[in-house]
């Protein structure tokens, strides 16, 4: 029973999508899209009750037995991302119909709405399948629809940043594309348990060796991993809010799971470490952290700020991965969980600014506080997780990457840890300053009827949407279990994999 | 030496085309030569494959008596899928270049920057 139902969290949005992009009427597009993404939510949290305890589910697609047919194989780290996926799909989706009915073009709303489906369903399709051509095609699918979603956005800006994603994204893709060829040259297979357990027979070839180089530079185009970053804080500045959330929150963090995939279920641990690539990761994801905060720092409008300091947490995860470690992959698979909700709440903040003030300048967002006193107290909330304070997600993560670089001795992990915690202090106090502690400043709100009721009022789901995400923030910092179980879980089984 | 090389000449050449589309694709400044830059860079990984799976008298993959060696169906049937994808990209890459045409009044890169360095 549980083998059938994986296929369908693919299958609903491919079916779905289609259906939404065809009707006309705006509020029937919007519930149709939610309906999908709670019922991919379901099916999700279904999937992962039923794996936490490190279970596998196999699924042939059309009967054909691997490594001929295509297969999808779930254990708790598919299901964990599979999760967040579709929890955060929920949750923004939920957010969006107030929020898009404002940026987006009245005509285009379905259109977009289908587009996120297409979006959700690669995102899905990548978490679930065990073929790395399939992952690749899931991969196009999912980056097609944002670049599209991207460019929806308001500001002209939003469609150069589409523009230099899409060349980005697909360099990246094609990248991916090229190390599956040699792989399969050398393995005559793409299905990755099989690729696993032959390894050995073909591992003396170079042609292995160069499709690795491949496959990571690819992926990590596709993660932002830094210095590869460049495309990701234009997109997500000037993406429509909604959209800004969801990637924020999935896009990066599942590539981030193919780089897991192809580290530790791919090829043998002892293969890559032999190539420095723990070495080159490490100091990559501390650079991250550093610039990603500094860079943040410097930002004077509230998306970009958010989207360099997604930089720099992805720089957590990575150093988390490099340490290869169970309490460093721990941190490090939990940190993909903890920052997606961190993120979204606090782009989904951004997004209400957006819509009440019609800027997310900081400069003229300021003294705003006091008008608007739950959005902010969410915000702050999130940004407390952000900074690690005890209590809240982000500090979960961070102790277990400080235990795990205690551990391996890897004492500039700490002082990356300590040097990026401080600096985002430092930005989240920028938002904090300017929005309570400045004097207020008389709004300019542009393109707004004069006298209208709604800019005086956050929407009920847009609100709602920000309070689950702040509770969400709060809850699994105090009440690690679900999270720590499935991370856990899938952490032991990446490294035991090959005994 | 050589005969590695003419052995693998048909790489060498995809290598070649590779690298003349990444090479457009970074050094041209119009959007539209851009993304035939692109295509290019696209068009040489699809012509890897095929190239993989092809052998020297290999014939079709069927069973029949007289026909011991074929050439691999598999990559090109994969490549089928990868083509897909490449239209759809260039398709949605040249939408976003009648959109920024638009918006801009231009498809150069440069003067696109200097009026989004003005804003």
């Amino acid at each position: 029973m549980i083998e059938q139902i994986t296929i369908l969290l693919v299958v609903i949005p491919l079916v779905f999508a289609p259906i939404t992009a065809l009707f006309k009427n705006n509020t029937a597009a919007w519930s149709i899209t939610f309906l999908v993404c709670l019922v991919c939510f379901s099916i999700s949290l279904y999937m992962m009750l039923d794996v936490i305890d490190g279970k596998h589910v196999i699924y042939e697609l059309g009967g054909w037995r691997p490594p001929w047919g295509i297969e999808y194989k779930i254990d708790a780290l598919n299901a964990f991302i599979a999760l967040i996926v579709s929890g955060i799909a929920s949750i923004t989706c939920l957010y969006a119909k107030h929020s898009v009915a404002r940026e987006i073009h009245n005509d285009t709303i379905p259109l977009f709405y289908a587009a996120f489906q297409l979006c959700l369903l690669g995102l899905l399709g990548i978490a679930l399948t065990g073929d790395i051509f399939n992952l690749f095609v899931f991969l196009e699918i999912s980056s097609l629809s944002t670049y599209a979603l991207i460019s929806m956005g308001k500001n002209r800006k939003a469609l150069t940043a589409a523009f230099s994603y899409l060349v980005l994204g697909t360099i990246g893709a094609t990248f991916f594309l090229i190390g599956v060829g040699f792989l399969y040259a050398a393995s005559g297979s793409l299905n990755t348990a099989d690729i696993a357990v032959r390894f050995d027979t073909f591992a003396d070839l170079q042609l292995v060796e160069t499709a690795l180089i491949f496959m990571v530079l690819g992926i990590a185009l596709k993660a932002a991993i830094f210095p590869l970053h460049s495309w990701l804080p234009n997109a997500y500045g000037y993406a429509p809010s909604a959209i800004s959330v969801f990637l924020s929150a999935t896009a990066t963090k599942v590539s981030i799971y193919v780089l897991y995939r192809i580290l530790f279920d791919l090829y043998p641990i002892q293969y890559w470490v032999e190539m420095l690539l723990p070495q080159i990761l490490l100091s990559l994801g501390c650079v991250a952290v550093i610039y990603g905060s500094y860079r943040a720092w410097q930002q004077i409008e509230m998306k970009r700020l958010l989207a360099f300091s997604s930089v720099a947490q992805i720089g957590y995860m990575i150093i988390g991965l490099a340490l290869i470690n169970q309490n460093g992959l721990t941190a490090s698979i939990m940190h993909l969980f903890n920052h997606a909700v961190i993120k979204s709440t606090l782009f989904m903040g951004a997004g209400i600014l957006l819509y009440r003030a019609n800027t997310t300048d900081l400069g003229s967002l300021r003294g705003l506080g006091a008008e608007m006193p739950w959005t902010f107290a969410a915000i702050v909330i999130a940004g407390l997780s952000l900074i690690g304070v005890p209590g809240t997600v982000g500090f979960i993560t961070k102790w277990y990457l400080l235990q795990s670089a205690v551990e391996s001795g890897q004492w500039i992990v700490v002082v990356t840890v300590v040097v990026g915690s401080v600096l985002a202090v430092l930005y989240v106090w920028k938002i904090v300053e300017s929005l309570y502690f400045n004097t207020k400043r008389k709004l300019h709100i542009q393109h707004v009827e004069s006298g209208d009721s709604k800019i005086s009022t956050t929407p009920a789901t847009m609100a709602i949407a920000l309070w689950i995400g702040a509770g969400l923030c709060i809850f699994f910092g105090l009440n690690t279990e679900l999270s720590f179980d499935a991370a856990t879980t899938a952490a032991l089984s990446l490294l035991n994999q090959q005994g | 030496m050589i005969e590695y090389f003419i052995g693998h000449v048909n790489y060498w050449l995809i290598v070649a085309v590779m690298m003349v589309g990444l090479y457009t694709l970074m050094s041209r400044s119009n959007l539209i030569k851009k993304l035939a830059g692109l295509a290019v860079f696209q068009t040489a990984v699809i012509l890897f494959y095929v190239s993989l799976g092809k052998i020297d008298g290999g014939t079709v993959p069927i069973v029949a008596d007289g026909y011991v060696l074929y050439s691999n169906p598999l990559p090109q049937v994969l490549m089928l899928t990868a083509i897909v994808v490449g239209v759809a990209t260039t398709a949605l890459g040249f939408a976003l270049v009648i959109r920024i045409k638009e918006a801009y009044d231009s498809v150069e890169e440069n003067e696109i920057a200097e009026m989004d360095a003005k804003e």
